[in-house]
């Protein structure tokens, strides 16, 4: 379980988290929605420790990871898969070497690192593409790839930045399907920012919404579909002019 | 005059924590060296990028420097009547100046601007956070082997810039202004030591620190986008090349109080 408790995070003068409470429950894939540069992937990055709050806790099966080391971070991050936005796979190495990457720096034997990536990239319907660099690969492939990559060290937590940014409808309902898909195969605790409400819906246990620096509004997708909260309402239905009659706020779990 | 003065103050305060930052990567370095096992394949692919593959723009800069050396100098001690000394001037200079300068100069600006550029695109394309998650220290997968290679590789590139110049300047004085050749090669025997050598071979050493840690702090500073990652390649290459020549005055001072020529 991951639990955020009272998170502020500022860049300079410009406050991007302001209190944020949350809490990741085993085996749930817990979708974040906000605006874009609200902070979503910044909450991410702190939940595995690549950034260091200015306040607040982070605690990971109970282990408060913000007074942590960056080498006393290594054993914690080994319980984590990440899928950046860009995929940000090594353009130096081919697809195979940068899913081994991971296994490689944990020097296990070569036959063990073949068996696993190929199931990886099989996973991923890319074991043709395993000797391509990851310039010869479109959008789609190299999220396929990273989420190859964040997957075959078998992590407890996956991250997931914006998964489906970028790509066509098809192709970005095959990396929700692909979410899902790791989901059940690796049975992990998945955490994905996205602003895409397809991909929210179709991939998520429970939502939580970030809005101005803290988490606003919590709920199943059917409850955030059907809440009337203004500020929900008006994300989730993608309205920049919000001239709502009524502003009730039922059918939502946590309203803060 | 209050703002000037804050203006001054951020600047050197700045200045300051680039300094610390230097440090501290420096320490970093070491002690992932010291604890962590050597990266064998990685340290030899940048041995092969920053040494062997800079090898023909370090010999052209050497050779060229030793004949323009050997012409000027040929003018002027031509006039006295000691055009033997040509081949003592140009063989002191190469060693002790010329060389370990302008090799350093060519490698801050050809491999100080590619690794300054590589990692400061790895840093704004998430590559770097990459690594982070994996459990792999960046320090530990890309400074340290660039570190390495260009501690092992700029005295190599120094030596073979201090030979062709040395050759070059011999052509040039003996064979196209007409030098004595037999009083050429004793005149440079006898005033060059091996002293002479091994201080440009010395301060290759510690350009090759100044060159690797600046570039490498660049690139792991850069700023976003493509903006971020060509204003930090500019900025190691600009303060590689600074720091080369404002250190080689120092250490040529320490070297000469330390040991006279």
């Amino acid at each position: 379980m991951i639990e955020v408790r009272a998170l502020h995070k500022s860049f300079g003068e410009a406050p991007v988290l302001r209190g944020v409470d949350l809490t990741i429950r085993e085996g749930e894939t817990l979708v974040i929605i906000g605006r874009s540069g609200g902070g979503k992937s910044v909450l991410l990055k702190h939940l595995c420790g690549l950034l260091k709050p200015d306040s607040g806790q982070v605690l990971v099966d109970g282990l408060d990871i913000v007074p942590l080391s960056e080498d006393e971070l290594v054993p914690v991050r080994k319980k984590f898969g990440f899928l950046f936005q860009g995929a940000a796979l090594f353009d130096s190495l081919t697809l195979y070497d940068n899913v081994a990457f991971p296994l490689r720096e944990e020097r296990r034997s070569e036959a063990e690192i073949e068996r696993a990536v190929m199931e990886m990239l099989e996973l991923v319907d890319l074991a043709q593409a395993r000797d391509k660099k990851p310039a010869e690969l479109s959008g789609g492939m190299r999220k396929r790839a990273g989420l190859a990559r964040a997957c075959v060290r078998r992590p407890k937590y996956l991250l997931y930045d914006e998964p489906t940014t970028g790509l066509d409808p098809i192709r970005a309902d095959n990396i929700n399907e692909l979410i899902l898909r790791m989901r059940d195969h690796l049975k992990v605790t998945g955490v994905a920012v996205t602003h895409d409400m397809t991909s929210a819906y179709k991939i998520a246990d429970r939502m939580a919404m970030l809005h101005e620096g803290r988490i606003y509004a919590e709920g199943t997708p059917a409850e955030i579909r059907e809440s009337r909260d203004r500020i929900v309402y008006q994300f989730i239905h993608g309205i920049a002019d919000m001239k709502m009659k009524q502003e009730t706020t039922h059918g939502i779990a946590t309203v803060r | 005059m209050q703002a000037v003065l804050a203006r001054t103050g951020q600047a050197v305060l700045g200045q300051l924590a680039q300094l610390g930052q230097l440090l501290l990567l420096f320490l970093d370095i070491l002690r992932q060296i010291v604890t962590h096992r050597p990266r064998i394949r990685e340290t030899v692919e940048q041995l092969y990028r920053i040494g062997w593959q800079s090898q023909v723009v370090v010999l052209i800069t050497g050779a060229f420097t030793g004949m323009v050396f050997a012409v000027q100098t040929y003018h002027q001690f031509h006039k006295v009547k000691m055009d033997t000394a040509v081949g003592p001037v140009v063989s002191v200079a190469m060693t002790r100046e010329l060389a370990p300068v302008l090799t350093a100069l060519m490698v801050a600006g050809r491999v100080g601007a590619a690794i300054a550029a590589e990692l400061g695109t790895m840093k704004v394309t998430e590559q770097l956070d990459a690594l982070r998650t994996m459990g792999t220290s960046p320090v530990n997968y890309l400074a340290v082997p660039r570190f390495v290679a260009l501690l092992i590789a700029l005295p190599f590139l120094t030596a073979e810039a201090m030979a062709f110049g040395i050759f070059a300047g011999y052509v040039v004085a003996v064979h196209m202004m007409g030098v004595d050749e037999a009083y050429f090669l004793k005149h440079m025997f006898e005033f060059t030591d091996l002293k002479d050598v091994m201080s440009g071979l010395v301060k290759a050493v510690f350009f090759a620190v100044f060159i690797a840690l600046i570039s490498c702090h660049k690139g792991f500073t850069a700023g976003e986008g493509a903006e971020g990652v060509g204003r930090a390649t500019t900025q190691a290459v600009v303060s590689s090349s600074l720091t080369v020549l404002m250190a080689n005055f120092f250490i040529a001072v320490l070297f000469n109080a330390i040991i006279p020529p």
